[in-house]
């Protein structure tokens, strides 16, 4: 049986999205895409250069019969510029997909939820099928399902920082009380942290500096799509329950003896 | 019309303009591609096929966007 989930009217097999940001080289992150197995790549939207407006755009370098582009609205401090910032997107490709990124805090990046939801329920009126970043917050994760955005992305850590799931009690309660996908978004650092978020049972995840910033990142991919696919294998699976004492595996009984009896 | 000029905000940046122009030719004017990327004025998107009949005016803010590398 094929393993598959929806996101809106997007159905995916794969369980791993991917960035495009912070690669070394465009080959580079072509071969980790490739590699990932991912079938929706991220991409940001900004400002072309004046003095170089023929400059390269991140569509020369992603095959489109093969990935699904997500944009973001990364950068974006207002729901004003993350409804702008989609609405061009989807002018640009085509599409009415978008990972809403209201940032509130520069350090941190943490989301500012007020904007975000605000900006969510103006994108989900104008047809788009919203993808929200948001802190590990289960309340704002109900509201922002309830104004009909198509998945919820809660923060595994900061983004960028490779702390990996900071608080898998609050990832939990997020996907037993969710309708729609739950995608871990950011802070996955390393294949242990990948499968660890999908024991939790959430729908997928959401990587990039992770893969982008490894030493190799064709390799980092290749793990994270193994990791991704055993840690859903092993929620799906059910796991044993954990026990303090130790509980053989091998029979107790008929043991040979050297007591003479 | 001839000589007459408009002052407009482009990605930021202010200049001075033909009086007149359309997007199709403000795009033309400064070298840019038009596939690849997306144009707003005054905040609403210009939808790609109204380029060559969406007017330029004074004191418009045009944006002009493209896809970069992002998570």
């Amino acid at each position: 049986m094929t393993d598959t989930f929806n996101i809106g009217k997007y159905e995916f097999t794969s369980r791993l999205i991917v960035g495009t940001g912070k690669y070394p080289t465009m080959e580079a992150m072509q071969a980790a895409h490739d590699a990932s197995g991912a079938q929706m790549v991220t991409v940001a939207i900004r400002r072309i250069a004046l003095d170089d407006p023929r400059g390269k755009s991140m569509l020369d370098f992603i095959d489109r019969a093969k990935y699904a582009i997500l944009p973001n609205t990364a950068g974006c401090y207002t729901a004003d510029e993350a409804v702008l910032t989609a609405q061009l997107a989807r002018e640009l490709l085509d599409t009415d997909l978008v990972k809403l990124e209201v940032i509130g805090d520069a350090r941190t990046l943490y989301p500012d939820t007020r904007e975000t939801l605000a900006a969510a329920e103006r994108l989900v009126k104008d047809g788009f099928t919203v993808l929200p970043y948001i802190l590990d917050d289960p309340v704002a994760c109900k509201q922002l399902e309830e104004i009909g955005c198509s998945a919820v992305m809660p923060l595994a850590a900061p983004i960028g920082s490779g702390l990996g799931v900071c608080n898998p009690y609050s990832i939990r309660i997020i996907k037993e009380g969710a309708h729609v996908p739950v995608i871990v978004d950011a802070g996955v650092g390393t294949a242990s942290d990948a499968a660890m978020a999908m024991e939790l049972g959430i729908d997928a995840l959401l990587m990039n500096t992770g893969i982008a910033a490894a030493r190799d990142p064709a390799l980092m991919a290749e793990a994270m799509r193994d990791a991704v696919a055993a840690g859903r294998k092993a929620f799906l699976a059910g796991r044993m329950e954990k026990r303090l004492y130790a509980n053989a595996s091998s029979p107790m009984r008929d043991l040979i003896s050297t007591a003479g009896a | 019309m001839h000589g007459e000029t408009v002052l407009v905000t482009i990605n930021g940046d202010r200049r001075t303009m033909p009086a007149g122009m359309t997007v199709e030719r403000l795009l033309e004017r400064l070298e840019a591609a038009p596939a690849g990327i997306a144009v707003a004025k005054n905040g609403h998107v210009v939808q790609r096929s109204s380029f060559g009949s969406e007017r330029i005016d004074d004191g418009d803010r045009i944006e002009i966007i493209k896809a970069v590398a992002g998570g």
